[in-house]
Formats: structure tokens, sequence, C-alpha cells
């Protein structure tokens, strides 16, 4: 499942480039049937799911999966979502926000129970995907540290925690998806409505990403437009050369200003 | 494959024959979605090329691109992350009159489309001529903005929107079809909202 070891990762300039030679491709999967093991409810506003596969094909930590419900007169809903557990859990984790009128992601949270089967399709996506093969630099905001939970996790299977720089945000602390095992990995923890005994509540600044790797770093950004907009700058600012950042932006267009 | 999902009724049906399958309606909402940082792209700078197999490579500048005749398209627009937006409108160009006056080479069957970012996206020629493509600067008549692919981008609004490539500079004519980003990376090569082509083998 891994771009080779030892083989550098092409960066997205050669991803870019048509013609860029062959390059390792990130795995994709079709649908399947999974089985509900497990729903948990982290927060009174998220839903973590997980999934017994058959026939999984391993997934790279960033890649997404497509949920599939179907109503009793055939009208189906699909929407993606960010894999939490890492390629060599056995089982497919899942982290959903449950929206205001979410029609997918209010019945995963509500109506969801184990044994329940649910059709999935993945992994799919190959540019948001960090394997471990060099140092990452991952800035999330919201629910958009999904994909760095599974490189986190993903870099504990390898033992090259080293490897990787976070930098995760919410606007508390409660709010931050998996904030326990963020914290105990290190990661820099930015709260909006929250002071911590290190940083007074704020949104997101340059100083938050003060002396985070850039350079020879690849850059990762996932949350809402204006999060996504706002890290992007600041990572570039900070000296990110922005062919080297990659962006994963998610969910309404929102108004002037991003959340956190 | 369940037959269907148990306690799963889905929003009220409203029987629009604009939304292809799959698909719902996302209202005033304009969700952005891109995978790179956002460019700032400099009108005096920008250009539109269009090359490759054709008999006359040619580039407009901003003014240049501006004085060719008009053209509106109104309409629906959908992407594959299953949001839909209906009746919007776009102003610009149509991609008819720069792919004319370059002059398609008859061994010309697609098109490399390439934004300042290096994003690329691969098309049939024939899904962009005959009035199915813009290069467009406006949105519901104001300048398109920046993170919608403003100042400048591609529209082919028949397509999944990552067809319409952002910040659109140069449509490359070929003889074989060529991926590009999205289409390496797992996304259907041709992307017709109606028959769901949204990923690889779909």
């Amino acid at each position: 499942m891994t771009e080779p070891a030892g083989h550098p990762v092409p960066g997205p300039a050669a991803l870019f480039d048509p013609g860029a030679p062959d390059l390792p491709t990130a795995p994709i999967g079709g649908w399947r049937t999974a089985i509900v093991h497990s729903v948990r409810h982290p927060t009174p506003r998220s839903v973590a799911i997980r999934l017994d596969v058959p026939d999984r094909v391993d997934h790279w930590p960033g890649q997404h999966y497509v949920v599939r419900l179907t109503a009793e007169d055939g009208y189906t809903a699909s929407r993606s979502y960010s894999v939490a557990s890492a390629p060599a859990d056995p089982q497919l984790e899942l982290y959903v926000e449950r929206l205001e009128d979410g029609e997918v992601s209010s019945f995963l949270a509500d109506e969801l129970r184990p044994g329940d089967p649910l059709e999935i399709r993945g992994p799919i996506g190959g540019w948001f995907v960090w394997t471990g093969g060099r140092p990452a630099t991952a800035v999330g905001g919201g629910s958009g540290v999904v994909p760095f939970v599974s490189m986190l996790r993903h870099a504990v299977d390898l033992d090259r925690t080293d490897l990787l720089s976070l930098v995760v945000a919410a606007r508390t602390l409660a709010d931050l998806p998996y904030a326990d095992e963020l914290r105990a990995a290190g990661a820099r923890i930015v709260l909006s409505r929250e002071d911590r005994p290190d940083r007074p509540a704020g949104r997101l600044s340059a100083a938050d990403l003060a002396g985070v790797p850039v350079a020879g770093a690849r850059c990762l950004v996932c949350g809402s437009a204006g999060f996504a907009e706002t890290a992007s700058r600041l990572l570039v600012d900070a000296g990110a050369d922005p062919a080297q950042v990659r962006v994963e932006r998610f969910g309404p267009s929102g108004g002037p200003a991003p959340l956190f | 494959m369940p037959g269907f999902t148990r306690g799963f009724t889905g929003r009220a049906r409203r029987a629009d024959p604009r939304l292809p399958p799959g698909q719902y309606d996302v209202g005033t909402d304009f969700p952005v979605l891109t995978a790179e940082v956002t460019p700032r792209v400099r009108t005096e700078t920008w250009t539109m090329t269009v090359d490759g197999l054709v008999e006359r490579p040619s580039t407009w500048s901003w003014d240049e691109i501006h004085a060719l005749p008009a053209s509106e398209y109104r309409g629906d627009i959908h992407c594959v992350t299953t949001w839909s937006k209906l009746d919007t409108s776009f102003g610009g160009v149509s991609l008819d009159v720069l792919l004319d006056a370059a002059g398609p080479l008859p061994s010309a069957t697609h098109v490399l489309a390439t934004s300042t970012t290096g994003y690329t996206t691969n098309l049939p020629l024939e899904d962009v001529t005959g009035g199915k493509a813009w290069i467009v600067w406006t949105h519901d008549g104001h300048p398109l903005p920046v993170q919608h692919g403003g100042p400048v981008r591609l529209l082919v609004p028949h397509l999944y929107f990552w067809k319409s490539a952002k910040w659109i500079t140069r449509v490359t004519l070929l003889d074989h079809d060529q991926q590009g980003f999205w289409e390496r990376n797992g996304y259907h090569d041709h992307g017709d909202p109606w028959k769901q082509e949204r990923y690889s083998g779909d």
C-alpha cells in the first residue's frame, strides 16, 4: 500500500506535470457492503463508525470513502467521509460530523446501529495523502483533522511520528475530534473560543505556525473553505512553496469569515 | 448488496428534472473545492493560449479575449461531490471562438485544459465544441470570485464541475486522451453527471 520505501515521493509539481513519468498510484476500491461494528458519539454533533469491510482495499492515509444510503423507494443519497483509521487497522473507521439538516450525516449519527449493513465505496482520492515517505506538516480545522488522525495512526504504526507535525483547530477542546489522541501526540492545539494554558482563545494565526517545518515538507491543509484558505495562506507566508501545499476543502462556502 | 438502508427515508422528493441522479440542489450556496493554494492571477499578465494540434497556435491577453463576441451560459452546474447549483449564469466567450481562430487539425480528438496552478483536466474535443464550453469571467453578472476560479475559468457545464478548470490559461489539442489531475487520482475520464461517471471504472 505504500509509496515505496526509500523512493522519493513525487511532489505536486511532478503530479501536475503531464509529462511526468508514471507515478505510484493510490489504491482505488469499488462498492462493498460493510457491516457496522460499532457506533460511538465522541461529541453530541459527531459519530465515529467502525466497519468490517469484506475484501477491503487498504487505503492511503488521507483518502476517503463514499457512503450511500438507499430508501425503500430506491431514492439514494451519497456523501464522502474521510477515513480516521490507519491502513493496518483491521477495521475501517469513518468520522462524521452531524450537520443540521444533514440528510446522510443525521442518519448516520442518529439511526445507524451495530450489525447494520452499510454501502460504501473506496478508498478514493490520490492527492490528499501521506504514507510516511517524507516529512509532512498538517493543518486541520474541525472535522478537517480526521484525515490527519489516519496519518498519525499510520505514523505510530511505522514508529515515525517524528515525520508528522500537526496543527489542529476547533472552537473548543470539546469540539475537536480525537482531541485526546491529538494532544497525546503533541499536536499544536488552536482554539478560537477557549483559552489554553499556553495560548489565549483566538483564530489560527501566523504565530500558531511558527517553526513548523515547511521547507522540504509536504504541507497538507484540510477544513472548511474559509479555514483552508486562511491556513494555506499562512503556510505560504511562512515560507511554504505553494506547489508543495495540498488542500482539501469541504462543506458549504460559508459566511465571510472562517469559523476557527 | 442490501436492497435498502434500514430506517433511511431521505429528504422529501422533489421531482426536479434538472437534477441528475444522485445529486441534490445546493440552493444559493456555492461550495468551494480545490486541491491547491488559491493563486493570485493578475489580469495584466494572464494570457489564454490554444495550442497543440492546431493550424495557428494562438494567445489572447485579458483585453484581447474581452474584445471577442460575448457569450453567456444560463443553466445548471453539477459537482461530483453530489451538489448541483441550478439556474446559474456565467459570462465570457464561447470556446468555439478560440478554437475556430486556432483551427484544430483533423487529427485532434481530445483537449487538455491547464490552469495557472498546473491543475489539468482532460476532455474529448467534441465535449468542448458546438456551444458546450466557455471561457468565463463573470458569475451572475459579477466578476468571478477568485475562490470560484476568478478572474477566469473554463466552463463545461454538461460535465461534472472538476472539468471546468479554475484559473484556466491553456487548452492543448491532442490526438489522444491524456489524463489530467483528478483523472489520475481516481476520477472518471469523461464525467457525465447524467451517467454518474464519477470515478474511474464507472
